[in-house]
């Protein structure tokens, strides 16, 4: 389901940074860290100021009236023809992939399937568009990652994640049984079937404690606010991060903030 | 279909799906015996794809399926004028009851009493055994994962292996009290009792009913997969064999099977081929010393029309019934096969049965996925399964006005506070100063955030808005 043509653009001046609503309520600093990756490779990063959600939780709730509408308001968000970067596999697969279907025979097709073409998730961006190259600064740890199911199957980035943290030579990225496995969250889907998505994430907890990681970072925060909840109700000793804080903690060296 | 019926003895209310989920969720043995088989099976297919080009072979197979459906009504007709010519009967059934009257009919017209049957979803589709049963007509599961789940008097819990819910120990104890086998964990043993008590019911039946797995309009011929010999057995020892099958399950070409069935048996259970692979294309010729004198084809429909006269919905119909999406299910691992109370569970279920049902009685069905896409990239005929889901949610609450719902009971499952949550919602999402502003002042009063959210707070602390939102920060910065 990955997109089978992805053709990444050379590396651009300017970007649009879409944060999207979890990072900009609950996660300020991973949108913080996605910026000041961005900008360290040199590009100009512009957060446009009327963005709000991308439309998901509606989209997949099946109420597309809802949804279009808060999508259409993000469609008229960026103007130049600079790449937008998402820092969510899920958000940026509902720009990428639900978007042109969402849009279709409406006024608004070309434009959506337009935002769609230039949305990339962000790791995916760091490493196959700038050629980031992180020297790291931190004391030595052992780390699992998460992959969220929307960044492996619908962006189609699961090996991002692993190569970005490869280059950090202090960092040993362990990985737990069953990583492609859902970790439960699923929007809506933890509310309306909280019995069954507190047992996929129970067993997801499971497995990435008994890797002996001391933390683990994902892609998306949706997963993040669901692995690192049920880790500290249950009091499973568990720290998790958004990949894109971890990467910039360890490589940030003053100059940048 | 009786399903929907609620006077039938058999019903299992589907809306009930929440509290079967919670019950197999709290039970040791079903999470253990599905976690373990679910496993095994994905390792199993994973080694059976090994250095294949695996996505080449799934266009291909996408391709193979897409083309027979743009072609179903003429592959039908072809089909049914070249068994006519080989000398099999074709009926044709516009739902299961309509199945159910013509296989007695047949059984009636040949005084048969007792009828073996080869493993078919169809017939479980259209509860022939019980059918059946209250027209004096046994039969006889000949499958031994059907045997098993007949003598519980249960259901499949799978497509392709239907008592997996079940462990040894639990098959040696129903095999004991049902048939009186000794207790043992021996599976040879097991096996060779069932086999044993199997063997002398093929010898009298008088009629035995299969499957199809693909019918094959060019040359009239009829293809069966199995590994037990049974699906052989069943269609040559009795004197009448008849297959029962849905209407999408044509393909054009004889050059068509060999893809779909590496396919079929690779994702299904983790085989290059299985151990038996039947062609059956006509009934006992004169020079032929065995073989049934009659055979017929029943062609099920069942609502297929009706998902077929959509272009986007017609692709649940590309399905080769593998098991492969439930395989991979994290939600089918986590509640097993019975608690979507339907008869065929797991993603494929999801988007076949409100079909079949209606989309008021299903209406949870496609609600129980997190929509992690790990059906859609293992599927060998790549159903955009999770789009599917997607689809059937929005015809569930009648959510787009631009595109008007088509699936029979759309709807039902509107409420008018959730309607009125996601409105409000949107209101506030698409206007960008109300939802600055909203946000900012949610940030301002998160220590009166409450702790308690509902079902997710049950298994996990409440997320906790930060002290200022990105937007806020980014203003500060001068952004």
């Amino acid at each position: 389901m990955a997109d089978p043509i992805k053709v990444y653009p050379p590396k651009p001046s300017h970007v649009y940074f879409y944060a999207t609503c979890l990072i900009d309520m609950f996660y300020p600093d991973a949108g913080m860290a996605g910026i000041q990756l961005l900008e360290r490779e040199g590009i100009k990063v512009c957060f446009p100021e009327d963005q709000t959600c991308c439309g998901q939780p509606a989209y997949t709730s099946g109420y597309h009236d809802e949804a279009r509408a808060v999508a259409k308001a993000q469609l008229g968000l960026f103007p130049e023809d600079w790449p937008i970067v998402v820092p969510s596999g899920s958000c940026g697969g509902m720009m990428r992939k639900h978007y042109p279907s969402l849009f279709k025979d409406t006024d608004h097709e070309v434009k959506a399937a337009e935002v769609a073409a230039r949305t990339w998730e962000l790791t995916d961006f760091l490493l196959n568009v700038c050629h980031i190259k992180l020297k790291d600064l931190g004391e030595p740890t052992t780390i699992a990652m998460h992959t969220s199911c929307s960044a492996r199957r619908e962006m189609g980035v699961a090996e991002v994640g692993p190569k970005l943290i490869g280059q950090l030579q202090n960092v040993n990225l362990v990985e737990q049984v069953r990583a492609e496995e859902c970790c439960g969250f699923g929007g809506t889907f933890a509310v309306r079937h909280p019995e069954i998505s507190g047992a996929m994430v129970s067993e997801k907890v499971d497995t990435l404690t008994d890797t002996g990681a001391e933390a683990f970072v994902t892609t998306d925060c949706g997963c993040l606010m669901n692995i690192s909840g049920y880790a500290e109700k249950n009091g499973k000793p568990l720290a998790g991060q958004h990949i894109v804080s971890f990467l910039w903690e360890r490589t940030d060296n003053g100059s940048g903030s | 279909m009786s399903q929907a019926s609620s006077e039938d003895p058999h019903h299992i209310d589907v809306k009930e799906f929440h509290p079967r989920a919670r019950a197999a969720i709290a039970d040791p043995k079903i999470r253990q015996n599905f976690r373990k088989a679910m496993d095994g099976l994905i390792s199993k297919r994973k080694d059976a794809f090994e250095g294949m080009d695996l996505e080449a072979l799934r266009d291909l197979g996408a391709n193979i399926r897409l083309r027979a459906l743009a072609n179903l009504p003429d592959l039908l007709e072809q089909l049914e004028k070249k068994l006519t010519e080989n000398g099999i009967k074709v009926h044709w059934a516009i739902d299961g009851d309509e199945a159910c009257r013509i296989v007695r009919d047949i059984c009636v017209a040949r005084n048969a009493k007792t009828v073996i049957k080869g493993k078919s979803m169809v017939s479980e589709e259209m509860e022939l055994n019980h059918y059946l049963e209250e027209h004096d007509i046994k039969a006889l599961e000949s499958d031994l994962g059907e045997y098993i789940v007949q003598l519980a008097g249960e259901t499949p819990s799978h497509i392709i292996m239907p008592a997996i819910h079940k462990n040894t120990g639990e098959i040696s104890e129903l095999m004991h009290e049902k048939t009186g086998t000794d207790l043992s964990n021996d599976v040879e043993y097991l096996t060779a009792s069932a086999r044993q008590q199997l063997r002398e019911k093929f010898m009298n039946a008088d009629v035995g009913v299969s499957g199809v797995n693909f019918a094959v309009a060019e040359t009239g011929t009829l293809c069966l997969v199995e590994n037990e010999g049974n699906g052989r057995m069943t269609t040559t020892v009795p004197p009448c064999h008849i297959a029962v099958t849905g209407i999408e399950k044509v393909v054009g070409n004889l050059e068509d099977v060999a893809p779909l069935l590496a396919l079929l048996t690779r994702s299904a259970t983790g085989q290059h081929i299985t151990t038996y692979f039947n062609m059956i294309s006509s009934p006992r010729k004169p020079e032929e010393l065995d073989g049934p004198e009659e055979v017929h084809l029943v062609l099920v429909d069942n609502g297929r029309s009706s998902i077929y006269q959509d272009d986007e919905l017609l692709d649940t119909l590309r399905c080769i019934r593998c098991g492969a999406c439930m395989n991979h299910c994290p939600v089918y691992t986590r509640v097993g096969g019975h608690t979507y109370g339907t008869t065929y569970p797991g993603p494929i279920g999801k988007i076949l049965m409100p079909h079949l049902i209606g989309l008021d009685e299903g209406r949870h069905l496609p609600t129980a996925s997190s929509l992690c896409g790990a059906c859609g990239e293992v599927c060998p005929v790549k159903i955009p399964i999770p789009d599917l889901l997607v689809r059937l949610r929005r015809e569930s609450v009648d959510g787009d006005k631009l595109n008007p719902a088509k699936v029979r009971g759309h709807g039902a499952k509107r409420g008018t506070l959730e309607a009125l949550v996601w409105k409000g919602w949107s209101w506030m999402h698409a206007r960008p100063g109300a939802y600055r502003f909203g946000t900012a002042v949610a940030a301002r009063l998160r220590k009166l955030q409450p702790g308690q959210l509902g079902g997710w707070t049950e298994y996990r602390t409440a997320p906790r808005l930060a002290a200022k939102t990105l937007h806020e920060r980014m203003k500060e910065r001068g952004q």
